[in-house]
């Protein structure tokens, strides 16, 4: 699991084998990227230390290349979902730092109107559905966004796209949600209908204080699960970015082409706790050592800094992380908590009863959205004509 | 509205014809469960509809519930309208995290970015010596949980006028059928019509007693209450068609006339849309009652198989009779 450690070590950095240089701007902007989400849990553990961010808290720190690079290798359109620790999902997706922050200070700015928390981050305009707090629950649903995708290409749209589907969705989850029923059996829907799906194991090794090899059969060799429901299972090294992007990018390619759901078993470490009340008892300091030489942040700086990167240049990304975040905080801060007013909202899209109605958060612009929630675009009226 | 032009269906066939309807109207709709393609349905709700529809719109699933429940879930969250069908009710269960944790939450928890415009529906209540697994009445355990709406018809034409307004609610709708309701025939206008959620029915006007009753209970009331008529006792029976919204202007209204209030729920007491119509009886009624609210349910043990047994778990016309008799200080 430390492949990407070994593998820079003695300065072995040009892309594996057969893959293209990405250019450097793009893989700066990475960096960039990488950067501001550790900064941003960094902060996130800090404020809820400070009890500014309360209930459970899970950070990403150490995933980054994961987030980073895959989402890389999607196009806006492909929807994503994904689990708890889903902070660095929100802001490779695009996410301001601002509404993300202001979500986990429960603030009415925040993307969910601080009805969500830490665990639900979603972001309709970069199509994002969720952060979901129960572990495994999303992959039915990322199975469902396939669907519908595939529904609204091939058969709402069919007459525009040739009856072809090409929209890929990504559907994370943990090694610990391997265990739960759910995952298998959206495992088995997404073959059985030939979903347009890539379901990505965020392999960590951790099922919170549950080793993979105490868990999960076939442990080391997860991808194997895949062969049972008629998929493609498939490994990646995600410490390292530019490799899990490229990896990512073929698979997204032939997903696009096949209409064929894939699974990744996505190798990477959580360099923290599963949650801030977490003090790791169950893994040796040594082993987080020999993971945190491959920190994914470290390799990536040490692949630009042989094509120029200079440590001014690194310096100059961390100031503008650390202004970004810090300014995400203080835009948190100054957000309100929400009205009481809103206990109510929300709960319907139709008003009735103690219920006033549904509205988008700021971070879309708050306007009342009787139906606006649609992804799919049809000019079907939709209003009940009630006798 | 319209003359109507009459003709008498099933119960299934109004469902049907409701999910028909609505599937022509709006390519977004599609029916998805087990059995409901190929086999035409395993209480035959859906015969014909893989033919009109094709397989792209009528989809068999493997028995996953929680797999297809949250797939679909998800189908609707980007814009679809799905129809799930529960061969039973019972069998939800399975994917209680799906339907009671994603669906109506979902809209809440993204802060009004995403909602679930999805129905649910499926055989709710005994269907005849199914034992204990097999014979849930899931209106109590589901209605207590925010962000849905819960329909339950009596009648052909009430299942089709509601199933329409539910396919086109932007909310979640958890819609209980009967097993022993699907061949019960009735009127049912060639004409389109939808019944409003939230509005009860009226099912007979009566003077003495208010008798208020969820889906096929509605009609063993009505037995009943053609009984009690022999005794000099005239029952008002309210069908109440939706749990949530609960029509209770329309519950209060006709109990502040009879001061006497009996509720038929064929769910468990404990916590029930039974027990949710005592409290705001009580409460909007205080004055107006001549005694406290009389409630009949199923009792409260697993569903018995044995066929006498099951008789006496369910709420059955000797009891309904004795609680509207109690009510009225008649016993």
């Amino acid at each position: 699991m430390s492949k990407s450690a070994s593998s820079n070590a003695g300065g072995q950095v040009r892309p594996k084998s057969g893959r293209p240089e990405v250019p450097m701007a793009t893989a700066k902007n990475w960096l960039r990227e990488m950067m501001l989400i550790r900064e941003f849990e960094l902060r996130c553990m800090q404020a809820y230390q400070d009890k500014k961010i309360g209930g459970f808290c899970h950070v990403y720190i150490g995933q980054e290349a994961v987030a980073v690079g895959t989402i890389a290798a999607t196009e806006a359109r492909d929807p994503i979902v994904t689990a708890y620790r889903d902070h660095g999902h929100a802001l490779a997706r695009g996410m301001s730092p601002n509404h993300c922050m202001a979500e986990m200070f429960g603030r009415v700015g925040g993307c969910a109107k601080g009805k969500g928390g830490s665990m639900h981050m979603f972001d309709r305009d970069n199509n994002l559905f969720g952060g979901h707090g129960i572990v495994g629950a999303q992959i039915p649903l990322g199975v469902g966004l396939a669907f519908a995708t595939k529904y609204e290409d091939e058969v709402i749209n069919a007459q525009k796209t040739g009856g072809k589907s090409n929209r890929v969705t990504l559907a994370f989850l943990g090694d610990g949600a391997l265990n739960q029923g759910s995952v298998h059996e959206a495992m088995n829907l997404a073959g059985l209908f030939d979903l347009p799906v890539i379901i990505i194991c965020e392999n960590n090794g951790y099922s919170m204080g549950t080793s993979i090899t105490r868990g999960t059969t076939m442990g080391h060799q997860i991808s194997a699960k895949a062969e049972a429901y008629g998929m493609e299972g498939v490994e990646i090294d995600g410490m390292d970015v530019i490799e899990t992007y490229w990896a990512m990018k073929e698979l997204v390619e032939k997903v696009r082409a096949t209409s064929r759901p894939i699974f990744v078993d996505m190798r990477c470490y959580r360099f923290k706790g599963h949650s801030m009340s977490d003090p790791r008892k169950y893994r040796t300091r040594e082993e987080e050592e020999r993971y945190e030489q491959g920190d994914p942040i470290g390799v990536l700086k040490a692949q630009l800094e042989l094509r120029g990167l200079t440590e001014d240049d690194h310096k100059e990304i961390q100031r503008e992380v650390r202004a970004t975040v810090k300014s995400a905080i203080d835009w948190a801060e100054q957000s309100p908590f929400p009205p009481t007013s809103d206990l109510y909202r929300d709960v319907y899209r139709e008003k009735w009863g103690p219920y006033t109605g549904s509205s988008d958060p700021e971070m879309l612009g708050g306007a009342e959205n009787d139906c606006k929630f649609n992804a799919i675009d049809t000019t079907i009226d939709r209003k009940a004509d009630l006798l | 509205m319209s003359i109507a032009t009459m003709r008498e269906i099933e119960f299934r066939d109004a469902v049907r014809e409701a999910m028909s309807e609505e599937m022509r109207r709006d390519i977004r709709v599609m029916l998805i469960g087990e059995e409901v393609a190929q086999y035409n349905g395993a209480y035959k709700v859906s015969r014909g509809m893989l033919d009109e529809f094709g397989p792209r719109r009528v989809i068999d699933t493997p028995i996953s519930e929680s797999g297809f429940a949250g797939m679909a879930i998800g189908a609707a969250m980007m814009g679809l309208r799905p129809i799930v069908e529960f061969m039973s009710w019972s069998f939800s269960l399975v994917a209680a995290d799906p339907i009671l944790n994603n669906a109506p939450k979902m809209l809440y928890m993204s802060g009004g970015q995403f909602g679930c415009p999805i129905v649910f529906r499926g055989n709710d209540g005994a269907g005849g010596q199914l034992g204990s697994t097999h014979s849930w009445s899931v209106e109590g355990l589901f209605s207590n949980v925010p962000g849905m709406k819960m329909v339950i018809p009596s009648n052909p034409y009430d299942a089709k006028g509601l199933m329409k307004t539910a396919i086109r609610d932007d909310d979640p709708v958890f819609f209980l059928e009967s097993e022993r309701l699907l061949s019960m025939r009735g009127e049912v206008p060639e004409e389109e019509y939808l019944i409003p959620f939230g509005q009860a029915r009226i099912a007979r006007a009566g003077t003495d007693c208010t008798i208020v009753a969820f889906g096929r209970m509605v009609n063993i009331a009505l037995e009943v209450a053609t009984e009690l008529e022999k005794e000099n006792i005239s029952c008002e029976i309210l069908d109440m068609r939706t749990i949530r919204p609960l029509d209770a202007a329309s519950i209060i209204r006709s109990v502040k006339r009879t001061g006497v209030c009996v509720v038929v729920d064929q769910s468990w007491s404990f916590g029930s849309p039974g027990s949710e119509v005592a409290a705001l009886v009580h409460r909007e009624c205080f004055d107006d009652l001549d005694n406290y609210v009389h409630r009949v349910h199923s009792a409260d043990v697993p569903a018995p198989y044995a066929h006498n047994l099951e008789q006496e778990y369910l709420p059955n016309a000797r009891r309904i009779a004795e609680a509207v008799r109690s009510s009225l200080y008649r016993s």
